[in-house]
């Protein structure tokens, strides 16, 4: 009992007909079922952009907000943290900002729009992690002697700069990354968005 | 036919046959494909109403898929939340609103439950006019009961789920008819509840139950269904067995390979299943109020019962047999009686493959009296399930009581009504109409 | 066989036979009017949502009544500074339990709630007349009571704009004691608008779900015919 002796070309056309027609209605059946796994309007409503008021944060400071259930980290940086960038270009693994970590107006030397208010997302790039602020230089905080202050991820040991910059050799693959942000005014910043109003 | 047995696959030497052959010899694939699909040979003269077995494993996948993606996102939580809602209710709410694509998955299981009854009703019927319960398929009728039963039971859990006002006081209804039970029925009812109300933890374990275990169980019963099925090899409108008349190579004479023959025709009425579905779940999805009760939009309230409740349509012709039952036997009053009502008559299908005594199987061949017991009983069944929609009145008692009568006459009397009837001489042969 | 095709047919028949008690009228809107449904909107944050919540509603659906999220913040959102928020009511459900003897319902879904087996629109209906029948009651607690819904717990919160209606003891007929700012017409055009919107908030992908559905049922039907053929090619061989 064999069909394929018998499956002349109008039955074969009739089954590539059908199976096309019916395999296109099954992928269509399949859009509210991936679509139904994407953030619901609930969770863009909870991720919506954060508003900041960055007016009491101290030079050398830093504090955390949440934007989208994440970290997003906001430092003060002091003339001293600013100055050690240059010197660690050739220590870290990306130091011009090459790779798409950061929106393009916070691809400069400082990773930033103002010079000394640095907004990341802190969270390290290798598996999730949030990497701890070890700001003093040199060994007081555990760190190596020729340390010059940034973040240690404690979970494998991603090492990053006070713009975000992975060290090299470190598991954690690009710089921290630089949510978009807008400045509404000299001290209101709003996390998740480009462009006021948008 | 299923169970015998078939050579293994032999590569042509191409990758693709090589690794059939590979799996071949360590799984039955061929003898699955050939025993259950190319080589299971069913009677060629199937019409309209065997389309229902395949369609209700259909609708089946249909649940399961759009079940799993519900669980997701639905929270089985009694609780108010910060507006003052119940967490499930709003939960349900959020799927249709907040969650995209959720409204097609929810209206997709909610149109798929009533569906499911449709098919199964009709699947049932189609046993009823052809005597498909009839030996030697009394197993497969057996576990298609089950089926029936568990699916009950699903739904009734499921229906639980929206925490709407009918999904609660539905619930409070129903487990309430086992306290009927004599000594063990208020501690039983506490049980089965785990509160003194409907609760927290009956909406908890209902989902429990209609997510896992008697989906579980249905599976398991529709597999058994299938595979006695495949061992006796089907019925058809004739009723007549197949597999006297075979060909030299032992094939029924009157037998089609089930595919590509039946696949490509059970492919048309899955279109216009689809549509029908369709059609219902894009344009009337709460199914004229009969598939989504309009009072399951307001969120359950302990403290205030709806004006008027009734169950989900499907239940409805149980529900009016347990309110026929109004008078006090043996001293246990009506209540318990209601209840052993309502689950003998659901029961009792078991019984038919020895109820019925006829020398045929068909009613094609069966005279006069089966097709009037028959005509009367789907009035009846209809009757009672339209008189369960609405409220109790003493016209609808006294006619739901007739009706009652009449139901369990259908199949208690059968044993002897079955034989007198006029029977028509059975071809030898199938015949095409 | 043909018979008990018919007696299929015998219950929805039946089933559409049964009738409510109360007379309703027919709500005239329809959910496709974009500008009676933006309408409602503005009635509905401005007299229902004090003390009713419409709370699986967010304030950015109401952009599908052909708003900008601009126009929405500006003279929609009373409630939440957030238009991906959701309409909750302004006042506490336990405070309003004092108040009103009953927490007010949430109304999000209001019309599907009220429907009736059989009549898909009779939700509408009910809430167009029921908006438009409250009367003055100085038995009531609250100074108010409704032909449609008996000693309701609710004031209307419409006067301003319907006036005072009175019960005539003799023709047991509504009649208007104290005008309001609307004439009557004005006034059950204003109550229609409403009534749509809340209609459109039970469900607002109702229209979507229609377009949707008649496109699934074209590519259906296509899918039948070659279907149909395939099925008709295979049976050749059977005799």
């Amino acid at each position: 009992m064999s069909n394929q002796g018998k499956m002349d070309c109008g039955r074969r056309r009739l089954v590539v007909a059908t199976a096309a027609v019916g395999g296109a209605g099954a992928v269509a059946a399949l859009v509210p079922f991936v679509s139904s796994l994407l953030p619901s309007e609930r969770a863009k409503a909870a991720g919506a952009p954060v508003e900041v008021d960055v007016s009491k944060l101290e030079s050398g400071q830093m504090m955390t907000v949440e934007w989208r259930g994440k970290p997003v980290w906001i430092i003060n940086r002091t003339k001293e943290m600013l100055e050690t960038l240059p010197k660690l270009d050739g220590a870290v693994a990306d130091p011009k900002s090459d790779k798409d970590m950061q929106p393009a107006y916070a691809k400069n030397e400082h990773r930033s729009i103002k010079p000394e208010l640095m907004v990341v997302v802190g969270i390290c790039t290798h598996l999730g992690c949030s990497p701890s602020s070890k700001f003093k230089k040199g060994a007081e905080e555990g760190m190596p002697g020729d340390w010059l202050g940034g973040f240690l991820c404690p979970c494998h040991g991603s090492t990053f700069d006070f713009a975000g910059r992975v060290y090299k050799a470190k598991p954690a693959p690009t710089n921290l990354e630089v949510p978009p942000h807008v400045y509404l005014s000299d001290t209101r910043i709003l996390i998740g968005e480009d462009k006021k109003g948008a | 036919m299923a169970g015998g047995t078939y050579e293994k696959y032999k590569s042509d030497g191409s990758i693709g046959g090589n690794i059939l052959e590979w799996v071949d010899a360590r799984f039955p694939a061929t003898s699955m494909w050939k025993g259950h699909l190319s080589e299971y040979y069913a009677p060629k003269n199937f019409n309209f109403w065997y389309f229902f077995g395949s369609l209700a494993l259909l609708v089946l996948v249909i649940q399961i898929v759009t079940g799993i993606f519900l669980v997701m996102h639905y929270k089985p939580d009694a609780a108010l939340n910060a507006n003052g809602v119940p967490v499930a209710f709003a939960s349900v709410e959020y799927i249709m609103r907040d969650v995209p694509g959720g409204w097609i998955i929810r209206y997709m299981h909610s149109t798929g439950a009533s569906a499911f009854f449709i098919v199964v009703y009709l699947h049932m019927f189609r046993g009823l006019l052809y005597g498909s319960y009839r030996k030697p398929r009394e197993l497969t009728w057996l576990f298609g009961v089950g089926i029936f039963l568990c699916l009950m039971g699903e739904a009734f859990f499921g229906y639980l789920l929206p925490w709407g006002q009918m999904s609660f006081w539905g619930a409070q209804v129903i487990v309430n008819l086992f306290s009927a039970i004599p000594v063990i029925g208020p501690d039983l009812s506490i049980l089965i509840r785990g509160d003194f109300v409907v609760g927290d933890a009956t909406l908890n374990r209902f989902f429990s139950f209609h997510v896992i275990a008697f989906p579980l169980v249905l599976l398991g019963l529709i597999a058994a269904h299938v595979l006695a099925l495949h061992e006796t090899g089907s019925n058809n409108p004739d009723g007549i067995d197949i597999k006297e008349k075979k060909d030299a190579n032992g094939i029924p004479l009157d037998g089609i390979p089930f595919h590509p023959y039946y696949t490509v025709k059970d492919i048309v009425g899955v279109v216009v299943f689809l549509m029908v579905f369709s059609a219902v779940m894009f344009f009337a999805p709460e199914g004229g109020g009969y598939f989504l009760e309009t009072p399951n939009f307001y969120p359950a309230d302990p403290l205030k019962t709806p004006p008027h409740i009734a169950p989900v349509w499907y239940f409805t012709p149980y529900y009016s047999i347990l309110r026929a039952m109004v008078w006090n036997f043996f001293g246990l009053d009506a209540k318990f009686w209601g209840v052993v009502g309502m689950g003998a008559s659901v029961v009792i299908f078991a019984f038919l493959p020895w109820l019925d005594r006829s020398p045929v199987r068909s009613i094609r061949y069966r005279g006069p009296i089966y097709k009037t017991m028959l005509t009367i009983f789907v009035i009846c069944f209809f009757i009672l399930g339209y008189l369960g929609t609405l409220s109790p009145s003493p016209m609808g008692e006294l006619i739901s009581q007739v009706c009652t009568v009449f139901y369990f006459f259908f199949f208690l009397g059968m044993p002897w009504w079955s034989r007198m009837d006029k029977f028509k001489p059975v071809p030898e042969r199938v015949t095409m109409k | 066989m043909k018979k008990f095709l018919i007696a299929l047919l015998f219950a929805p028949v039946l089933a559409f036979a049964s009738g409510g008690s109360v007379h309703v009228d027919k709500w005239p809107g329809s959910v496709g009017d974009k500008a009676a449904l933006q309408n409602g909107a503005k009635l509905f944050v401005n007299y229902c949502l004090n003390c009713h919540g419409a709370s699986y509603m967010r304030y950015k659906n109401l952009v599908d009544l052909g708003l900008t999220e601009q126009a929405v913040k500006d003279s929609l959102m009373f409630t939440s500074d957030k238009i991906g928020g959701l309409m909750a009511v302004a006042a506490r459900s336990d405070e309003q339990k004092l108040w009103f003897g009953a927490t007010p319902p949430d109304l999000t879904i209001i019309a599907r709630a009220r429907g009736e087996a059989g009549n898909a629109g009779a939700g509408a209906d009910w809430l167009y007349t029921y908006l438009r029948s409250f009367y003055r009651d100085p038995n009531r607690p609250t100074g108010w009571n409704n032909t449609v819904f008996e000693n309701v717990g609710m004031p209307n919160p419409l006067w301003g704009l319907q006036g005072q209606q009175v019960m005539n003891p003799e023709t047991h007929k509504l009649e208007l004691a104290v005008p309001g700012k609307y004439t009557a017409q004005e006034y059950d055009k204003q109550i229609s608008d409403l009534v749509g919107f809340m209609v459109w908030m039970g469900e607002p992908q109702q229209e979507f779900r229609r377009t949707l559905g008649f496109f699934v049922l074209a590519f259906l039907a296509l899918l039948f015919v070659v279907a149909y053929a395939l099925k008709k090619e295979f049976w050749k061989d059977i005799h």
